[in-house]
């Protein structure tokens, strides 16, 4: 069985980003660049699958400019076999990044494909979901748990409300939330031994899909500023403040 | 202007997150209808019904739409939604996981987790964890919404007298089914709506600790969440998490105990109205953003707390 994963290049975790001052978009020149947190564990899970004989090979797909075959790279040194790259100039929308990834999984047939719950950058939470609605496959979103079992798949989901389990035909879309796994770390064979490994690019117009626009950001602002409070002596001052300044409590 | 606001229920009534979504459909503005999809879900369709200022509630009722299965009840939407304008949805689990299946299906752009509406068309919401606030314009003649539900304030509960009417498609792709859930029972206040919140991280060091925190919520009538390192560690089960990736919470009053303050953590509680922070580092980041800080040891801290309230 092929698994297909999703990887997205983003600001690292642990930039904190920021609003340029005309207000035109957000600061990017020289900050650090990583895989997507969600992504590196998508590649987690389709590595293990692999190691546990019930994938036969990892392909990983990343759409962006070309810088974005770093992370491609990065997932091929942390056990996937080969790379696919979409690429495009910009910052295509989740519904554009879902058609490519349509056409991707049209000619690679994969039974699996694995895609982070969201990107760090956008926030939107969109691009699986959307790519199982295109592709009519079942989609566990927000997975903590997957087991597959013959022709199907279970999933365990993280809900409001707690845990919850489905049964997904496959071919099936999961989306990884915190708890699926733990990513290792790639050892530097492995990173040299990815170097070497298939990395094919491919276009918008190979996948026969038509880049368009749907939002326009027409600025970025920061959020209002929380200034730092008082640092009080004691838990009674604590109560007294919470009673009689801020009166939250009673 | 038409709006569809997709409902959050349980079947027997509407969750709050749902009176939320309706303010953000009055902020765009227009005539507004609320779907209902269900399984045996009438009396969550009445509820619905007793919402002011609605047109009509529509009901789909079918055992399709049981556990909100989103490869059914995306279709559903779907289809009821080529009469309306808008749909809009609260960005709980279940509308992030349906609405943008819904937004593919109508090839439009899903606007996700608004915190305002600048114009019909315009809005406003939280990008990079919350540290920039980015306005958005969508050029789509539809517009399919999720809805960041502490930013807009419930709209009343009762005082309408709506239509309920059925919906009769039915949609089941065939391709899922629900095995089961584990839901935490619990009579505290759900994390997204209560209005104080205390919250542990991993200073708390183990799962049995969090009793520390349970007296004081039961006295302040709290709901408790955790950070994410606490829910990694196991300390407490994943639906305490607060933060980026997790729940939103902006209470009157939140109080993080043994959190140090990631971003990451501050993004999901830092529009609460007062900020509490218990922690034995002085330098914790959580400090620059309390209004309230308290540099102790959580373990003597929480008993004396709970014993001056």
């Amino acid at each position: 069985m092929k698994a297909l994963v999703a990887v997205k290049r983003v600001v690292d975790y642990n930039v904190k980003v920021r609003a340029k001052a005309d207000g035109s978009d957000v600061e990017l020149n020289n900050v650090k660049m990583a895989i997507n947190p969600f992504c590196e564990i998508a590649v987690e899970e389709a590595v293990r699958l692999k190691e546990a004989g019930t994938v036969s090979e990892v392909v990983v797909v990343s759409v962006g400019e070309k810088s974005c075959q770093e992370q491609i790279r990065t997932a091929l040194a942390l056990g996937a076999d080969r790379g696919i790259h979409v690429e495009v100039e910009g910052r295509p929308e989740p519904l554009e990044v879902a058609k490519l990834l349509k056409g991707v999984v049209d000619k690679e047939q994969p039974q699996l494909v694995i895609l982070g719950k969201q990107s760090i950058d956008g926030d939107n939470n969109q691009t699986g979901q959307m790519l199982g609605a295109l592709a009519g496959m079942g989609q566990g979103t927000f997975a903590s748990e997957i087991k597959v079992d013959g022709d199907s798949l279970q999933v365990t989901r993280e809900v409001d409300g707690g845990l919850q389990t489905l049964k997904l035909n496959l071919p099936a879309i999961v989306t990884t939330d915190l708890r699926l796994n733990e990513p290792r770390y790639a050892s530097l064979p492995n990173i040299m031994k990815a170097k070497k490994k298939p990395l094919d690019v491919t276009s918008p117009a190979d996948l026969g899909v038509e880049m368009s626009s749907h939002i326009t950001q027409l600025g970025v602002a920061p959020p209002p500023e929380r200034s730092a409070g008082i640092k009080v002596e004691d838990v009674a001052q604590l109560v007294d403040k919470l009673k009689n300044e801020a009166k939250v409590i009673s | 202007m038409t709006t569809l606001v997709i409902a959050e229920h349980d079947n027997t009534s509407l969750k709050p997150a749902t009176l939320n979504a309706v303010a953000a459909a009055q902020a765009i503005g227009g005539d507004i209808d609320i779907l209902v999809a269900g399984a045996d879900c009438g009396a969550a369709a009445e509820a619905a019904a007793a919402v002011p200022g609605i047109g009509k509630v529509l009901a789909a009722d079918n055992a399709a739409y049981a556990n909100q299965l989103a490869e059914n009840v995306s279709l559903l939407i779907a289809d009821v939604a080529s009469a309306y304008d808008n749909v809009v949805a609260p960005a709980t689990t279940s509308g992030k996981n349906i609405m943008p299946r819904v937004a593919a299906l109508m090839d439009v752009a899903q606007i996700s987790d608004i915190i305002s509406v600048d114009s019909p068309d315009t809005f406003k919401r939280p990008i990079y964890a919350g540290n920039v606030i980015a306005t958005v314009q969508s050029s789509d003649a539809k517009k399919v919404i999720t809805v960041r539900t502490t930013a807009f304030d419930a709209v009343a509960e009762t005082g309408g007298t709506a239509a309920v009417e059925a919906v009769d498609a039915v949609h089941d792709a065939g391709l899922s089914s629900f095995i089961s859930e584990e839901v935490a029972e619990s009579d505290r206040p759900e994390l997204t709506a209560a209005s104080v919140v205390i919250s542990g991280g991993r200073g708390m060091q183990n799962g049995d600790n969090f009793q520390l925190l349970e007296g004081i919520a039961d006295k302040l009538g709290a709901a408790i969440g955790a950070s994410r390192a606490a829910v990694d560690a196991g300390f407490v089960p994943n639906d305490y998490q607060v933060g980026q990736t997790g729940k939103i919470v902006a209470p009157d009053l939140y109080v993080a105990v043994g959190i140090s303050g990631a971003i990451q953590h501050l993004a999901g509680m830092k529009d609460s109205k007062v900020i509490v922070a218990i922690n034995k580092d002085e330098d914790a980041p959580i400090f620059q953003v309390a209004d309230y800080g308290l540099v102790a040891d959580l373990f003597t801290a929480l008993p004396e707390l709970e014993a001056a309230l």
